[in-house]
């Protein structure tokens, strides 16, 4: 993984300097609010329902033990003992104190991490596939970009005053796990005719109030262009995008007004004059890059094949979290072991001081002490020796992380809600928590199979509802707490903006109305079909007459 | 008037009109429409001239060798526009003379305003321009390039 050299470093102390000075400036009354403002929210944080939350960055998923470890001393220390990993592959703390955040910069900063952009109208955390370098689907691993589009971004001169906020998205595999469509910018690596590779660019992905599907700008582009092409795409955005209403703000409204070919013209024409070689990439520093992400040390012996049926013969549990919570590994004898943050009970996507500390032991015991955050707000060991696999379930079940729901309905996506976030219409976590008590035999939920749930408190969407095969938006109406439903939404390759099942229901029946839903599905579904599959074959319609039936 | 030029505190030479006045003068700094009208009489007259975001810095681009000053204007200081305003002038058109930010303009913008090129800043009348100086000595890094010269750095680790 990425190590900080002398530049890093002093950046992110100087960073921490300027923000410490800039928080006395604030509490001085040097800085009114809305000049405070932009500047805290490129720090991470926000002042919220009861405290500030601070959003500190962990760029494209990827954590060591070391800084996982940080991030419990710093939820012990600072907050309430736990931290909530993110959509977007952050975490986030919801009990700082202001005048503490300076120290908390501070000591991230000791394990090269920072807050740097993860909220305000810049270009935010570089997300990527979570199996990068792991996948076997891979054309090449995303990471050394991600890392260069991290520093180039970071603190970028020209763009950290933008009409709204900038996603950008990598994946390096065929199969999309990285909700690249729906990225402000989203790059796939793919080859050429010629057998080169580049990137297929999309642009105007997003979700939020007006969700939309991104759109191929770029079939091809070399990879030493890189910097110029997002920077033009970058200066079109700044200078024409609508600053006077924030709704209508994001990349994906303009170039749907100017329309995608208008919008490629002014590209390509400002692209002749950015394309110079002071932004080119080198191959030297795409090499010097690719050298922190090599592979492992692997061994290349595998588990002895009697051992691993003798445990899952004799351990049906262990058998059963094996079938659901592992991804294969392109090393031979090695697997990826997913840690669901969706225990029945807990707030999705929480974590506890303890559990982190936990997980950053078993990485380092088994797991070349490295950790990864999902956009689906799990936790994953990348590279697990199939022989470890037993020991490792055994503690990963006395922290409660060996849930075997990875892809489940209970794997559910759910952003923090009325409960902290000051913009939320409705709650979202006792919601959750709804769903969990309702569908609590984990027979039925595999039998069910695939389904994503994904739940947002606002139209702002960080719930990412809009891609949910079953996707719950949180509405207010006249005071009371409603939950507007969508069906058939879709985060991978095909990604789709679900649609509208009907009129918002009311609170108390969110769980049995998926519950409608599902009896539906098990009713009509065709063998092998997951609830995706057959909502696309039939429709809407049969799921809109059963839970409007009565009403 | 005291501004910011070249990191320093210097009193103005300049007079920003936000409206201009009937006939070219030397030393003022006029609205790029009213500037637009009279284009040859103004730049004869040494005078500079200013834009909103919304303005086409393109248009400026033959008279650009002539232009002593050339001011940029942040209505509100969240207001981006200008920054690449500023890069185009700088980057594509080579842009030699003065460039100014001018209007919502605050200590903690003067940063970035000048790695994209402006080199004078008016501040905000409430705002002390000595205490602001500050702001260029806070980043001793700079990933990548801009229009101050700095490398990317990718290109030479
Ligand atoms: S979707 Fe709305 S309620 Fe949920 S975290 Fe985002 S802004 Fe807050």
């Amino acid at each position: 993984m990425y190590r900080y050299d002398e530049y890093d470093r002093r950046l992110v102390d100087e960073r921490v300097q300027q923000f410490r000075a800039q928080v006395q400036r604030f509490l001085a009354g040097e800085l009114s609010e809305a000049e405070f403002r932009p500047l805290r929210l490129m720090n991470g944080l926000y002042l919220q329902r009861h405290a500030p939350m601070l959003r500190v960055a962990i760029p494209y998923g990827l954590l060591s033990a070391v800084q996982l470890r940080m991030l419990a001393t710093i939820a012990r220390r600072f907050d309430k003992g736990y931290g909530h990993f993110s959509t977007r592959q952050n975490i986030q703390y919801n009990w700082p104190r202001l005048e503490e955040v300076p120290d908390i910069l501070e000591q991230l900063a000791k394990v090269e991490m920072h807050a740097i952009q993860t909220s305000g109208n810049c270009v935010r955390n570089i997300t990527a596939d979570h199996l990068a370098g792991v996948a076997a689907d891979e054309l090449e691993d995303p990471r050394p970009y991600c890392e260069l589009l991290r520093q180039w971004s970071t603190l970028h001169p020209e763009f950290s005053y933008l009409p709204r906020k900038f996603k950008i998205a990598v994946t390096g595999a065929s199969r999309d796990r990285a909700a690249v469509q729906v990225h402000d910018i989203g790059l796939y690596l793919v080859r050429n005719a010629v057998g080169e590779l580049g990137f297929r660019v999309l642009v105007g992905g997003g979700q939020g109030r007006t969700p939309y599907i991104g759109l191929f700008i770029r079939e091809f582009l070399e990879r030493r262009h890189l910097f110029s092409y997002l920077e033009s795409i970058l200066r079109v955005y700044n200078r024409l995008g609508r600053r006077d209403n924030k709704y209508k703000a994001r990349v994906k409204i303009l170039v749907n007004a100017v329309g995608l070919e208008r919008f490629t013209e002014l590209v390509e024409e400002d692209w002749q004059y950015t394309r110079r070689p002071e932004l080119e990439l080198p191959e030297s520093g795409l090499e010097y890059m690719r050298g922190f992400f090599a592979a492992p040390d692997y061994r290349t012996d595998d588990v002895d094949a009697t051992t691993l049926a003798q445990w899952r013969r004799e351990t049906p549990d262990f058998a059963r979290w094996m079938d659901r919570n592992l991804a294969a590994h392109k090393a031979p004898g090695y697997q990826v072991v997913y840690m669901p943050l969706k225990a029945p009970g807990e707030p999705p996507g929480d974590a506890t001081a303890e559990q982190m500390d936990a997980i950053a032991d078993m990485a380092e015991r088994y797991s070349f002490a490295e950790i990864r955050v999902t956009h689906d707000q799990n936790l994953l060991l990348a590279h697990v020796h199939r022989s470890q696999l037993y020991e490792l379930w055994e503690q990963l079940r006395e922290q409660g992380l060996a849930t075997p729901n990875l892809g489940l309905l209970t794997d559910m996506i759910c952003c923090p809600g009325l409960d902290f976030c000051s913009l939320a219409n409705a709650g979202s976590i006792p919601i959750a928590k709804q769903i969990n008590e309702h569908f609590d035999d984990l027979d039925y939920l595999h039998d069910i199979g695939e389904l994503s749930i994904k739940m947002s408190g606002c139209v702002n969407a960080c719930g990412h509802h809009h891609i949910g095969h079953i996707g719950i938006l949180g509405v207010d109406k006249r005071g009371k707490e409603f939950y507007q439903l969508t069906l058939g939404g879709d985060a991978g390759n095909n990604a789709a903006i679900g649609a509208r099942l009907g009129p918002a229901v009311p609170k108390d029946v969110v769980a049995l109305t998926i519950d409608q839903l599902l009896q539906v599905y098990l009713e009509q579904r065709e063998s092998g079909e997951r609830f995706i599959d057959t909502y696309r074959r039939i429709g809407m319609a049969p799921f809109k007459e059963r839970v409007y039936a009565d009403h | 008037m005291r501004i910011i030029k070249n990191q320093e505190v210097v009193e103005d030479e300049w007079v920003l009109l936000r409206e201009a006045p009937a006939a070219p003068a030397a030393n003022v700094i006029v609205p790029f429409a009213d500037w637009c009208e009279q284009r040859d009489a103004w730049l004869s007259a040494g005078a500079g001239v200013w834009l909103s975001g919304a303005d086409s810095v393109e248009e400026l681009a033959p008279a650009l060798p002539q232009l002593p000053l050339i001011a940029l204007d942040f209505p509100q200081f969240v207001d981006g526009r200008c920054y690449s305003s500023a890069r185009l002038l700088r980057n594509r058109y080579q842009y030699q003379g003065e460039l100014r930010a001018i209007g919502d303009i605050l200590r903690d913008q003067l940063y970035f305003m000048q790695r994209c090129g402006f080199d004078s800043f008016e501040l905000r009348a409430d705002r002390d321009p000595q205490e602001a100086l500050q702001a260029f000595a806070e980043f001793s890094v700079r990933y990548q390039p801009a229009a101050d010269g700095a490398p990317a750095l990718f290109r030479y680790r």
